[in-house]
């Protein structure tokens, strides 16, 4: 019972991610995940100081909020500083983290938190937290919050399609016709935030900043449609979940470490192989044109 | 001049000045347009061309001054005004199909919740066919070429069905072909009534092409019918010093023969 909590956990992070990837890296955004996933540490410090819980609403609320701060400080960078995207990036989420780890020591004693925790989380406890209501157990706490938050990103990319496909191509033609594109990028940017904290509490930031790309980059590679460009993106994130479990078991090694390593090794396979993108097909189309 | 304008004007712009980083690029701009009119703006590379279409779509913070379309304030009327950016200006790779490109034309109308139905997509094919390129609705859009990337734009302009276009460069990098069947659209346009300002580089083909001018650097120089405004002296104040293959370029208006189109005047621009 406990490979299946484990891989259906890994598997709603992998898709929530996959499907946020998605629009990440059509925006040229893809190290906004690397930073909002390391920047948010600070919000989970100082939530949990304010409220003296380690409950998982305070920590998202505090760790949201610091997420879309950091969007908003690299935008304003970015804008206003006229530095380059990169440097923005950069700049804020070490800025930022730095912050939260020095919270951290700072308050060593009250806070039942480390770095550590933080960045690689422990996927292996997942079937450990279980969710207790009236004495009565319901399987994992993280099974539960995993749900909710892809459900909330499906409905959210189902509502939004239209606006997010456009201002994702030409931002300029959207502003043109009225639609926002800073609204859009800023709801995007805190279903990111809220993935990223959600996510890594059960898988750790690294697998969350893998997840996020490499399953999107994996699609990119694979089909010229949008749409199936969301939907084998969450395939190859359930791919990488699941054998990365089983490569860890037989390894004897960090799950996380070994599905975020099963995401790469999926990408580098499809990059060689892709019937349309990949290095073999151009090799081949190149000596027959 | 002003009888021309007895009815509403197409766009009214008054005292617009855009400025970045506190160098303007735009000064004091002031001007009407009447409707059912092919207009060219012109003037040389950093004039302020495309940053005046993009400040009257309200692209751009104004730092004085406003543009009013057709009597009204943009917001009131978003979905009467169309864009056509400059081609450039998206990533081409981007994994969406001809009619998934031209289908953003209706978005604008379809509003939060709505998806594009058949009614939608009868819309968009109609206008791919106007442009030519009905049979590349389903292509992917890396595989089409330049002058096939600007009708796909196009059609997406035209699915939106507005009553005023703007179009940043849309003869850039397309074949004599395609640009004679583009302005032969515009015309059409034009003929029913729609509004259709064009920022256009080609000095040459300026009378051919257009009813009014919008001769542009910083701040306006004259705007008016082709055939008063677009005249010798004006286009020297325009273009300022690089006078020696403007007078290349009178002699061609003068003598209303446009040999050539990559003719020296124009590389020399």
């Amino acid at each position: 019972m406990n490979d299946i909590y484990i891989i259906t956990t890994a598997s709603l992070v992998a898709s929530s991610c996959a499907l946020l990837g998605c629009f990440l890296i059509l925006r040229k955004m893809a190290m906004v995940g690397d930073a909002i996933s390391h920047a948010v540490l600070p919000g989970i410090v100082i939530a949990f100081l304010i409220s003296g819980s380690r409950d998982s609403i305070t920590m998202l609320i505090g760790a949201g909020l610091i997420g879309i701060l950091t969007t908003f400080l690299i935008e304003f960078f970015h804008k206003k500083a006229k530095l380059q995207t990169d440097a923005s990036i950069g700049v804020t989420f070490t800025w930022l983290f730095a912050v939260g780890v020095v919270l951290i020591s700072l308050f060593a004693g009250k806070v039942d938190l480390d770095q550590d925790c933080v960045l690689y989380g422990e996927i292996a406890y997942v079937p450990i937290d279980i969710l207790i209501i009236n004495n009565e157990s319901f399987g994992p706490r993280a099974l539960y919050i995993m749900s909710a938050i892809l459900f909330a990103i499906i409905l959210f990319i189902y509502i939004g399609y239209k606006e997010l496909f456009l201002t994702t191509f030409d931002p300029a033609y959207a502003s043109a016709i009225g639609i926002s594109t800073s609204l859009w990028h800023y709801l995007l940017m805190s279903a990111v935030s809220l993935t990223t904290v959600a996510s890594f509490e059960s898988v750790g930031a690294i697998l969350v900043v893998a997840l996020l790309i490499a399953p999107a980059a994996t699609a990119y590679l694979l089909t010229d449609n949008f749409k199936l460009m969301l939907v084998i993106a969450c395939l190859a994130g359930i791919a990488a979940s699941v054998t990365g479990y089983y490569v860890a078991v037989w390894l004897d090694s960090s799950i996380a470490g070994s599905i975020a390593m099963m995401a790469g090794v999926i990408f580098t396979f499809t990059l060689i192989f892709s019937p349309s993108h990949g290095l073999i097909s151009k090799r081949l189309k190149a000596t027959i044109g | 001049m002003e009888k021309e304008i007895s009815i509403t004007p197409a766009l009214e712009i008054h005292d617009l000045t855009v400025a970045f980083d506190r160098k303007p690029v735009l000064w004091n701009i002031d001007l009407k347009l009447p409707q059912g009119k092919l207009v060219g703006i012109i003037g040389p590379n950093g004039a302020g061309k495309s940053t005046l279409i993009k400040a009257v779509m309200g692209l751009l913070p104004l730092s004085s001054g406003f543009a009013k379309l057709f009597d009204q304030d943009l917001n009131d009327i978003r979905t009467r005004v169309s864009y056509v950016p400059q081609r450039e200006s998206v990533d081409w790779d981007f994994p969406a199909s001809v009619l998934d490109v031209v289908l953003m034309g209706r978005y604008g109308k379809l509003g939060l919740f709505n998806r594009p139905r058949k009614a939608d997509r009868d819309a968009a094919m109609d206008c791919l066919k106007q442009v030519g390129m009905e049979q590349y609705a389903h292509r992917q859009i890396s595989q089409l070429s330049g002058g096939q990337q600007q009708r796909t734009f196009l059609a997406r302009a035209l699915a939106q069905q507005a009553d005023i276009y703007f179009m940043d460069e849309p003869f850039a990098g397309v074949d004599a072909a395609t640009e004679k069947a583009i302005i032969e659209l515009l015309r059409n346009m034009t003929q029913a009534n729609k509004t259709v300002i064009v920022v256009h580089h080609d000095l040459q083909s300026v009378p051919q092409y257009f009813d009014w001018v919008i001769l542009l650097n910083t701040r306006l120089i004259a705007c008016g019918p082709t055939a008063s405004t677009f005249t010798q002296s004006n286009l020297q104040e325009t273009y300022g010093g690089k006078l020696t293959l403007l007078s290349d370029v009178g002699d061609l208006i003068k003598r209303e023969s446009f040999p050539n189109r990559e003719g020296s005047a124009k590389q020399a621009l």
